[in-house]
């Protein structure tokens, strides 16, 4: 793979932005560090989202499902196995179901494949519910010597994974295949792409990525039970954030998820009841002002300052 | 001469209705071969069938000899076999080139990076939109949108290439155009099947006409033999004309 000299740029910037950002343990006091987590940790779920989502135009309601499964994977497994092992094995069992999920619901389309995913999280967290009602057990501790920075790197380290990810299937056929799929799924099949398979192996990142950050999370909680794990708040929070920021760019959802996440929290703060009502709110201004997110509305900026001679 | 495309009894049946019955004929290399009939004969279908887009109900497609009558369009697609559609389809959030693109990334012969582009660009100068290759194709005149189409369908370097009315809705000087581009690809050698109703166009680009009326086939031959036909010109006209 050859990179241009632009890419070098982005590149070092890319990796000076990271080294800046990952100082922000030592340059804010704990609430902003948890305001930091919080941002990282939807940057990486809106990101991964976006990868498949915006291409394929495929809504997944499913990331709770895979979240909750990766908090179960370090809240189960932290007593059996050493902890490094656990977020690799809960991105594996998340890439499983998510392989799972994608034979079962990807080669129908539209509306069947956002009800089965938004059904997904729903049907795990009753099944664990009912294993803890059969052997007695409530809640898990989850009781750890990590700290709210090693939380925060760990992820940090995950969000420079899914970028690069991204930014390597952007430049690859598979992605190439993906934006022809979501275009028009006919000429794709027609033109000899294998839509089931590429729709198959892009799934399994948004699913293996929302494990792992789940299973990097599970310390931050120290009690879990199913209710917080597999919440479907969480699913749809992750794909306002993305359709806010635009599901167009690598960056998009980061544009997204920033704003939304101060927004949230200085509603959780003032009038903690009305944060469904930001949600709601959000997803009226998303369908009737910014349909390509902020993403959509640089581009359009930019290009009527362009045919004004500005740019 | 050896047939690059059979097929072999080949049926489609919608619930009740055969749409298409018994379907028997051949291709062979760098032949130009006419699909025509009246509405509804079902022409379309058959081309649905060979291009996967469809399921056969019953019969036989073999590709070269070896048979393509259960796979998927995307299989039939990669063994060599691409097609237009009646009603142009592009990809509209893409380039002029990224569209021809596609056929040359994932088509019979599979290309990427320059070499991919290279093929596009040279498909896009063969249709005749040499240097328009940066351009939005919601920009493009009603022709040139099915000149993008053909050239996306060349770019994957198919043995076999189906045109469904390709020449519908031009008006007279496109017309003119598009049966000179049709032509030129007959003089490379390549291998067509052309669903059309344009009367002229079939006269001088077929050497073969397979006729069709109610799914059957009901003639074979050269353009000049079926349109002398009686039944064929009964099928076109009904019995009081024959």
């Amino acid at each position: 793979m050859r990179l241009s000299p632009t890419d070098w740029r982005n590149l070092t910037l890319s990796a000076l932005a990271l080294a800046f950002v990952a100082c922000l343990p030592w340059l804010v006091g704990n609430y902003g560090l948890s305001i930091g987590v919080t941002i990282v940790m939807y940057t990486v779920l809106a990101t991964s989202w976006a990868l498949f989502s915006g291409p394929t135009h495929y809504i997944s309601l499913a990331t709770a499902a895979f979240f909750g499964v990766g908090t179960y994977v370090t809240g189960i497994g932290i007593e059996y196995l050493p902890y490094w092992t656990l977020l690799p094995l809960a991105g594996v069992i998340g890439a499983v179901l998510a392989a799972l999920v994608g034979l079962a619901t990807l080669r129908l389309s539209g509306v069947y494949f956002v009800i089965f995913t938004l059904g997904l999280a729903e049907f795990i967290r009753q099944v664990i519910t009912w294993g803890q009602n059969v052997s007695g057990a409530k809640g898990i501790y989850v009781l750890t010597s990590i700290t709210e920075a090693h939380i925060y790197w760990q992820l940090l380290g995950l969000a420079a994974l899914v970028y690069l990810l991204g930014w390597a299937i952007g430049r690859s056929r598979l992605g190439f295949a993906l934006r022809i799929i979501g275009d028009d799924e006919q000429v794709a099949r027609h033109s000899g792409i294998h839509t089931a398979r590429a729709k198959i192996l892009l799934f399994l990142v948004p699913g293996s990525v929302a494990a792992i950050t789940g299973a990097i999370l599970a310390p931050r909680y120290v009690y879990i039970e199913p209710s917080l794990a597999f919440t479907p708040m969480l699913s749809f929070q992750v794909v306002i954030m993305a359709l806010l920021g635009g599901t167009g760019r690598l960056w998009g959802p980061l544009v997204g998820v920033i704003p939304f996440t101060f927004l949230w929290e200085g509603i959780s703060i003032t009038v903690p009841n009305q944060t469904t009502l930001l949600l709601g709110v959000s997803f009226l201004v998303i369908v009737y002002l910014l349909p390509k997110g902020f993403v959509g509305l640089f581009g359009a900026i930019r290009r009527r300052m362009g045919s004004e001679g500005l740019v | 001469m050896s047939a690059v495309l059979s097929l072999r009894g080949v049926t489609k049946r919608f619930g009740g209705l055969v749409a298409v019955n018994a379907m028997d004929f051949d291709v062979a290399e760098h032949e130009v071969l006419g699909l025509i009939g009246p509405n509804g004969s079902g022409k379309s279908t058959t081309l649905n069938l060979i291009s996967g887009a469809l399921p056969v109900t019953s019969g036989a497609i073999a590709l070269r000899g070896s048979p393509i009558t259960q796979l998927p369009a995307q299989d039939i697609a990669r063994r060599g076999i691409a097609r237009t559609f009646q009603l142009v389809r592009l990809l509209p959030s893409m380039s002029v080139l990224e569209n021809v693109m596609a056929g040359a990334v994932f088509g019979h012969r599979r290309r990427w990076g320059y070499e991919a582009e290279a093929v596009a660009q040279t498909m896009l100068e063969q249709v005749g939109l040499a240097g328009r290759g940066h351009m939005a194709v919601g920009q493009l005149t009603y022709i040139d949108t099915k000149r993008v189409e053909l050239a996306r369908v060349l770019a994957g370097e198919p043995r076999v290439v189906l045109l469904d009315e390709w020449l519908a809705g031009l008006n007279p000087t496109e017309l003119e155009e598009g049966v000179a581009l049709i032509r030129a690809l007959r003089d490379e050698g390549r291998t067509i099947i052309l669903v059309e109703h344009v009367m002229d166009a079939i006269r001088s680009l077929c050497d073969r006409c397979v006729v069709m009326a109610s799914g059957t086939k009901i003639a074979e031959g050269t353009p000049a033999e079926v349109l002398a036909d009686p039944e064929v010109i009964r099928a076109y006209l009904g019995d009081d004309d024959a």
